[in-house]
């Protein structure tokens, strides 16, 4: 049988979060080949995290396809959702590890959930998936006890616990210090390189983002405003590339909130 | 006559809104119970929620019988006194407590104690995206969160109105018999004869049976649809207690009435 070249698609999709609400996604076209890592970018509140949440299907599209693996992910029932989510995995903007769990019980609760392996076989794996984010040593720790960049380590080694084939990350770089942030961007490089995997990275950070990412597609009001390679991107004349890339205060994305001019504000003061 | 009309449209979308928040409650609770059933294989999920959240009432619930007891001692003394029956001090003690005082009280003080952590913990895992992260993970956090902590308010209420009442009984007796001098066996033994282990006891354990459902489910609900930040769960958890609160009185009533009417 053929494998389509994209492990996920996005066709034509449409999307706001209810019925008269501000449109976040008008007529988006996406396509996530296998084994690579895209990024999506943008400015805070463009969309990007809502093209992961049409991914693994916490929300709906209005139009259009989200397809995984060539199946509408819009259109299946839970069990059939359940099912593929086995497939993917996801890193949250601030890990969401379970405060109640140590840290190898946040890496070993999907291997519980949906295994029946013994108690040695579960302690080798997940001290092998910690062992690859290099927080062995951190397993009996609580999440309150280690820094933000640990969680999110912590949290990227149980989105892999199952080896999924896709493996989403929502900010993986917000809040982190240099040194954590060049840790998160070599890891995600290296488990896609070492799991196969399709990575799908949502961010607004250029440094690490072009170092990483095969494709990158950027969003502004709802579509694709520019797509390419890294190296494409960073000799794009596009205004509104050239604005991001070079974090220009104004530019296509204005400084000013729109509202009155100055005329009408403060009348020949200034 | 535009106040008119905006405080009937005001009026309709109260309504309306309650209505559709009952009907979402409704819906949620049947779909947890329908789920229920996979605990089956995994108790020790609500066991470990049993320990929890009945470690975290026993000491006020166990102290608050004890002086709910006492003025149960003192107040029936003087009225029976009156009427020179202070020998039912004992009935009058436990009949208060095992058809009403423990059931409620256990339940309102479950509600502010236990009620109160568990709307911030769900709302908290909510804000931190811990309940996100269940579902992407292919986990349903009504089966794995939601479901355990009912089914142990459920176990834990009763067990708790218990021990309340216990605690109570020796209150009573503390005040009515070594302090006031009310004779030892009367107080035992009017008891014993008074008090019906299926009229008195099992409808006061039926009682706190059904505050449990609802002071729990009440508060994980609060908890599951808090808006996820730090104000939303603070204001869930304020509605987890005036909201219990108001539940366990309303169906006080309605369980009295129809189960010591003759």
């Amino acid at each position: 049988m053929n494998q389509s070249p994209s492990l996920v698609s996005l066709k034509d999709v449409d999307f706001s979060y209810a019925p008269g609400e501000r449109t976040i996604l008008s007529g988006l076209n996406m396509e996530f080949p296998r084994g690579k890592v895209v990024a999506v970018m943008g400015g805070s509140g463009c969309g990007k995290t809502t093209v992961l949440r049409l991914i693994g299907g916490q929300v709906s599209a209005q139009k259009g396809q989200v397809l995984f693996d060539a199946q509408d992910v819009g259109t299946m029932n839970a069990q059939a959702l359940m099912a593929i989510r086995r497939r993917m995995g996801m890193l949250f903007q601030f890990g969401a590890l379970f405060t109640d769990m140590s840290v190898f019980e946040n890496v070993a609760f999907p291997l519980r959930e949906h295994t029946h392996l013994s108690e040695e076989v579960l302690r080798d794996l997940v001290l092998m998936k910690l062992n690859a984010v290099g927080l062995r040593g951190a397993r009996d720790l609580m999440p309150s006890q280690i820094s933000g960049g640990m969680a999110r380590r912590v949290a990227l080694a149980r989105a892999i616990a199952l080896d999924p084939p896709l493996i989403m990350y929502d900010e993986p770089f917000a809040g982190l210090d240099p040194i954590s942030l060049g840790i998160t961007a070599r890891l995600i490089k290296d488990m896609n390189q070492a799991l196969g995997a399709t990575s799908i990275l949502v961010t607004h950070d250029i440094p690490e983002t072009f170092e990483i990412a095969d494709y990158v597609y950027f969003i502004a009001n709802g579509k694709i405003a520019a797509e390419g390679t890294p190296s494409d991107l960073a000799a794009s004349a596009d205004p509104f590339v050239k604005q991001f890339v070079s974090a220009n205060p104004d530019g296509p994305v204005p400084f000013h909130y729109p509202g009155a001019s100055l005329t009408e504000d403060f009348g020949g003061r200034v | 006559m535009n106040l008119v009309i905006n405080t009937l449209a005001g009026l309709g979308a109260f309504v309306r809104g309650n209505l559709t928040g009952l009907g979402y409650a409704t819906r949620m609770f049947l779909t947890v119970m329908r789920r229920s059933a996979a605990l089956l294989k995994r108790i020790r999920l609500v066991t470990d929620q049993v320990h929890f959240v009945g470690n975290y009432s026993f000491v006020i619930i166990a102290v608050s019988g004890l002086f709910v007891g006492f003025v149960l001692g003192l107040q029936g003394y003087y009225t029976l006194n009156r009427y020179g029956s202070e020998q039912a001090l004992g009935l009058l003690v436990a009949l208060s407590l095992t058809r009403e005082l423990g059931p409620v009280v256990t339940a309102l003080l479950f509600a502010g104690r236990a009620g109160t952590s568990l709307t911030a913990e769900i709302g908290l895992m909510k804000a931190g995206e811990q309940l996100s992260a269940m579902e992407m993970m292919a986990v349903d956090p009504l089966t794995r969160v939601i479901a355990p902590r009912l089914w142990a308010g459920i176990i834990a209420m009763p067990v708790l109105a218990a021990i309340f009442s216990a605690v109570g009984i020796m209150g009573g007796y503390l005040v009515g018999v070594p302090l006031i001098g009310v004779d030892d066996g009367a107080f035992w033994s009017q008891m014993q004869a008074g008090v019906d282990v299926m009229k008195d006891i099992g409808n006061g354990v039926v009682k706190s049976m059904v505050f449990g459902v609802a002071v729990t489910f009440i508060a994980l609900y609060q908890g599951y649809e808090a808006k996820p930040t730090p104000e939303g769960v603070a204001r869930a958890t304020t509605r987890t207690v005036v909201i219990a609160s108001l539940a366990v009185l309303a169906l006080d009533f309605l369980l009295t009435a129809v189960m010591f009417s003759n």
